[in-house]
């Protein structure tokens, strides 16, 4: 400011730059707050709050209009039969074998691959571990590119392999190990194929990052002690790899728990999973309190996942 | 300096003495870079035996060899006859104390300790006799039940240390063992080591960087440079007749001077030393040819210095004036500029108080140097 | 034994890499198919990729999307590095449990749950406020934002606990108050962080499919919207083709980008060795 002044500015200028320093000095001053509150509300009004709305909805009666649900403020009206009609959603979930069944098969499908993914993962980041500085590199890579090509259409491609006239049952017939094509698309195998498939990189990453960072002197010195390989790995490799597992684990079960695209795309109308249950519950029935109820449930089942994942997660971060 | 073994024989002097741990012809290479070349050693039953050098020169690499963690690229370990180089690391007859402690992190310090006694198949009651024992050995019966994070750097260091010994191997390495503790626990767990080798017999490799610490310990110290050992021998032979100028600079410290045999007796040498109006009288032999050019060291404190010149002129005198004072407590260094500028270090004993009215010697006064024929030593390169 | 594990860890390497690799690289020979059977062999031609070109739906949905990943990434980067920063170092605040807690559920939350509630709000909002009056690229854009900022946070997140405070700790002990050492400092540190971050929530967005068919109205098409109605009534030769546009363009992309980040931080690591010899023969 000093040679603005000697250039002849005027008093009125002088105090209105002296209010805009203030102005940023406290800007500065509380810039902690501003960092926080920008990403705090956003989330709070876009991730949080909607789930409320989808509480409401999925306590309301559904109605063929637009939006087809009853609006929110009959609820004060009459209490005995406003809680008869609260629940009503939740009770026809409960009572309808589909809801059940469709649960259980969702939560067996995904912890099903999440184990095959384990098998599949586990010694893969091992392996990467091991490997020499050059081709660590390229091997992290390697699983990472998957991340960034497009879900949908690797999923896709798994349509192509598996299909009755698919390159899969074209080599087998082919070769002449079978006579008729198998059928591989449109059942539970492809769904499994295709989490594990889509989701064992979630898995691979954690765990390499768990093993990263054990010192290699830890496994040396179990051998040392007498521990042949096995042993040492499970005595010492296996329990100090466990928050590994358990962080890609989660990070594969639950998003496979509630995923749409794979069972459409592979399982067809032959494997139940809630999540698409939910999607054409919404989009093809459109009965959109069902379709909350259906959201809230299978967020009431992922919800202890979901906080151990934060406990490791915010672990992670105070280490 | 060097400590009795049990037998009060030294086994390294003893002719035809079987090594517990025989290495020959030793080469490891990283690639194309050689980080251990051509070694042999022969170690023995009881020694406490120090490796010493500087950052790099491949201590940790040897000793890893030893334990069977890395492969030499050629040459062969034998311990107690038993040829090393198919058997695996957890099944040699060795046991290692890891530089970072390798404590397993998820393990409490008994079953950190337990661990290599449970591996064995060890029944469980005379396991948690040993642990007990072991534990009140290092004195940790009352940190059984803790996590290494718990623990204080020393304990850590402790538990390390009773994990890698409940075995009772037949060899035990250290790398740098003591590397994290301060001077006096230092010293005192030097103490406890010598103790500890004492009771069990066992025999100590040692990775030291601390030539102090490598002095009170041992029984042998190698000294290694770019992978190769420059020399071995007990600390007095280190110390008082180090064979290069690179060991007499790394154990302790010593003037060194460059001159030209004159004279090449059975008993005796005479150097005259290069731009030094003087002569050096040293009373042994030393293969030597005349006229070579040769170096030798003089340790500070071997140097006797004082304001008074000498009675009569003769060799192994020098005159110089203080440059340089540092006051240690005990003792002092002092830093003698002779008349062509080279400094030599002097040490003496702080036999009167400090710059008191008796303490005569002080910044910028004349002085002469001397010392007897036999403290002078001739070094091979 | 050693080596006996090693053949395992190979062995179970190879089969991993191929099973990710070879559904991919089928999908971009058959794209090369002449015949309208996608997995029926007819020879080689490029005719479906003039049949996609030709296509305006295509090139619109194509248009959208990109539209909708840039404006997102760059919301999402700015949003998640405010986060990752506010998450590492500033230490315990008010509601961080519940900050945190938002900023890594979306990570995990199925994509179904989080489509459903969004569109839940923004017809809500709508009936509340008039806002937004029709849904399409603002809200699809909205909802990509508030799932990739999360993994924007993350990276920022990693960066930053990667790197020493004592950096930061420095610039305010020579003098600069928090907002400098905030630009001065913490900002050039997460430079790259923000710019993979940005990198990462432009092929989510380009990437999702579930919530931006929620949130979306009639007429607003993405191209995962687009390639779904097609690919899910069977195998289709010009999604084939699109497929391998889209594949190729990006993995060359995160080729290069790796390979250059790999390339600065050996250069790096090449430096601090001869530093270190260096240091090393001025002592001796
Ligand atoms: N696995 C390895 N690959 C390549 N070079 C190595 C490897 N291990 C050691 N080296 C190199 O071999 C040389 C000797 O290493 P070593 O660890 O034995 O040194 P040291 O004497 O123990 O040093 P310090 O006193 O610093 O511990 C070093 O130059 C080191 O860089
Ligand atoms: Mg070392």
């Amino acid at each position: 400011m000093g040679p603005l002044q000697r250039g002849g500015v005027t008093k009125m200028n002088t105090r209105v730059f002296s209010y805009i320093n203030a102005w940023i000095t406290k800007l500065q001053s509380r810039w902690q707050t501003i960092v926080i509150a920008i990403p705090f509300y956003w989330l709070l009004l876009f991730f949080l709050a909607p789930f409320a709305i989808v509480l409401k909805i999925s306590l309301a009666e559904s109605i063929i209009a637009i939006p087809p649900f009853t609006p929110l403020i009959n609820f004060a009206e009459g209490g005995v039969l406003t809680i008869r009609i609260l629940f009503d959603n939740f009770i026809f979930l409960m009572e309808d074998d589909f809801y059940v069944k469709t649960y259980l098969n969702s939560i067996k499908i995904s912890g099903i691959s999440t184990l095959l993914c384990l098998l599949l993962g586990y010694p893969m980041a091992y392996g990467i571990v091991r490997a020499s500085p050059a081709t660590k590199n390229i091997l992290l890579m390697m699983v990472i590119l998957p991340f960034w090509t497009s879900f949908l259409l690797r999923v896709y491609a798994w349509m192509g392999l598996l299909a009755d006239r698919g390159t899969i049952n074209n080599l087998l017939i082919w070769l002449g190990m079978i006579d008729e094509p198998i059928r591989m698309l449109y059942s539970e195998f492809a769904v499994y194929i295709g989490i594990v498939y889509s989701y064992v990189p979630f898995m691979i990453l954690p765990l390499y990052a768990n093993m990263e960072k054990l010192d290699t002197a830890l496994h040396e010195a179990a051998a040392d002690l007498g521990a042949n390989p096995i042993t040492t790995f499970l005595t010492v490799t296996l329990p100090l790899t466990i928050p590994g597992i358990i962080a890609g684990s989660l990070l594969v079960f639950i998003p496979a728990a509630g995923e749409f695209v794979i069972p459409d795309l592979l399982g067809g109308g032959n494997v139940l999973m809630i999540g698409r249950v939910l999607y054409n519950e919404f989009n093809s029935n459109h009965d959109w309190p069902v379709a909350s109820a259906v959201a809230i449930v299978l967020l009431l089942v992922l919800v202890l996942p979901m906080m151990v994942y934060q406990y490791y997660q915010s672990r992670k971060t105070e280490d | 300096m060097s400590q009795d073994i049990k037998n009060d024989e030294n086994l390294w002097e003893v002719p035809n003495a079987v090594p517990l741990i025989k290495v020959q012809g030793v080469t490891k290479r990283f690639g194309s870079f050689t980080a251990v070349d051509n070694v042999d050693l022969n170690i023995y039953k009881g020694e406490l035996f120090s490796l010493l050098g500087g950052s790099g020169c491949g201590k940790t690499t040897l000793l890893r060899m030893l334990a069977g963690f890395e492969t030499p690229t050629s040459g062969t370990i034998t311990i107690d006859g038993v040829d090393m180089t198919d058997v695996p690391p957890y099944e040699r007859p060795i046991n290692m104390m890891f530089q970072s402690y390798a404590l397993f992190p998820h393990m409490t310090v008994e079953s950190n300790v337990a661990y290599g006694l449970k591996r064995d198949g060890v029944e469980k009651s005379e396991i948690a006799r040993r642990v007990d024992e072991m534990l009140a050995m290092v004195e940790l019966s009352s940190f059984m039940k803790r996590k290494p994070h718990q623990l204080s750097g020393g304990q850590r260091q402790r538990v390390a240390l009773a994990r890698a010994l409940i075995k009772r191997p037949k060899v035990l390495l250290l790398d740098e063992p003591l590397g994290a503790l301060d001077k006096r626990l230092r010293t005192q767990t030097q103490f406890e080591l010598m103790n500890i080798q004492d009771k069990l017999g066992v025999t100590f490799v040692v990775v030291t960087h601390d030539q102090e610490e490598a002095m009170t310990l041992s029984t042998r110290i190698a000294v290694m440079d770019e992978g190769s050992f420059v020399q071995i021998g007990t600390p007095t032979e280190i110390y008082e007749f180090p064979e290069t100028r690179y060991v007499a600079k790394f154990i302790g410290s010593a003037n060194m001077f460059n001159g030209r045999v004159t004279q090449d007796g059975a008993d005796h040498i005479e150097i005259s030393v290069n731009d030094l109006d003087t002569k050096f009288y040293i009373d042994h032999g030393a293969s030597v040819r005349l006229n070579a050019e040769i170096w030798i060291a003089v340790r500070p404190e071997k140097i006797i210095i004082s304001k008074t010149p000498p009675e009569k002129p003769g060799p192994n005198q020098l005159k110089g004036t203080i440059h340089d004072i540092g006051y240690l407590g005990n003792m002092s260094t002092y830093r003698v500029e002779m008349s062509n500028g080279m400094i030599v270090d002097v040490t003496a004993p702080n036999q009167t108080r400090y710059r008191s009215a008796k303490h005569d010697l002080d910044w910028d006064d004349q002085v002469y140097l001397s010392w007897a024929p036999s403290s002078a030593v001739v070094l091979q390169k | 034994m050693q080596r006996k594990r090693s053949t395992f860890l190979f062995s179970v390497m190879c089969f991993g890499m191929a099973f990710l690799y070879i559904p991919i690289l089928l999908l971009i020979v058959y794209s090369f198919n002449y015949s309208k059977l996608v997995p029926v062999w007819g020879g080689f031609s490029v005719r479906w990729y003039g049949v996609l070109f030709e296509s305006e739906a295509v090139w619109a949905a194509l248009m959208l999307s990109l539209k909708i990943a840039v404006m997102n990434a760059t919301f999402a980067t700015m949003f998640g590095t405010l986060a990752g920063l506010a998450l590492v170092r500033f230490g315990r605040f008010r509601g961080r449990l519940l900050f945190s807690g938002m900023i890594s559920a979306p990570l995990v939350m199925p994509e179904v749950i989080t489509g459903l509630s969004l569109l839940l709000l923004f017809i809500t909002l709508n009936q509340l406020i008039g806002w937004p009056s029709e849904r399409g690229i603002t809200t699809i854009t909205i909802a990509h934002i508030t799932f990739s900022m999360a993994y924007v946070a993350v990276i920022i997140q990693a960066r930053l606990a990667g790197t020493d405070q004592s950096l930061e700790d420095a610039a305010s002990d020579l003098g600069a108050k928090p907002f400098r050492v905030m630009t001065d400092i913490t900002l050039p540190i997460l430079a790259p962080g923000m710019v993979a971050g940005w990198l990462l929530a432009f092929t989510l967005s380009l990437d999702d499919l579930v919530i931006a068919s929620f949130v979306s109205g009639p007429g607003a098409n993405t191209l995962p919207m687009l390639i779904y109605s097609r690919v899910r009534l069977g195998l289709r030769p010009d999604i084939n083709a699109l497929a391998t546009i889209m594949i190729l363009t990006i993995g060359i992309c995160v080729v290069i980008a790796g390979w250059l980040m790999l390339r600065k931080q050996r250069q790096r690591d090449q430096d601090m060795q001869l530093a270190a010899i260096e240091t090393l023969d001025r002592e001796f």
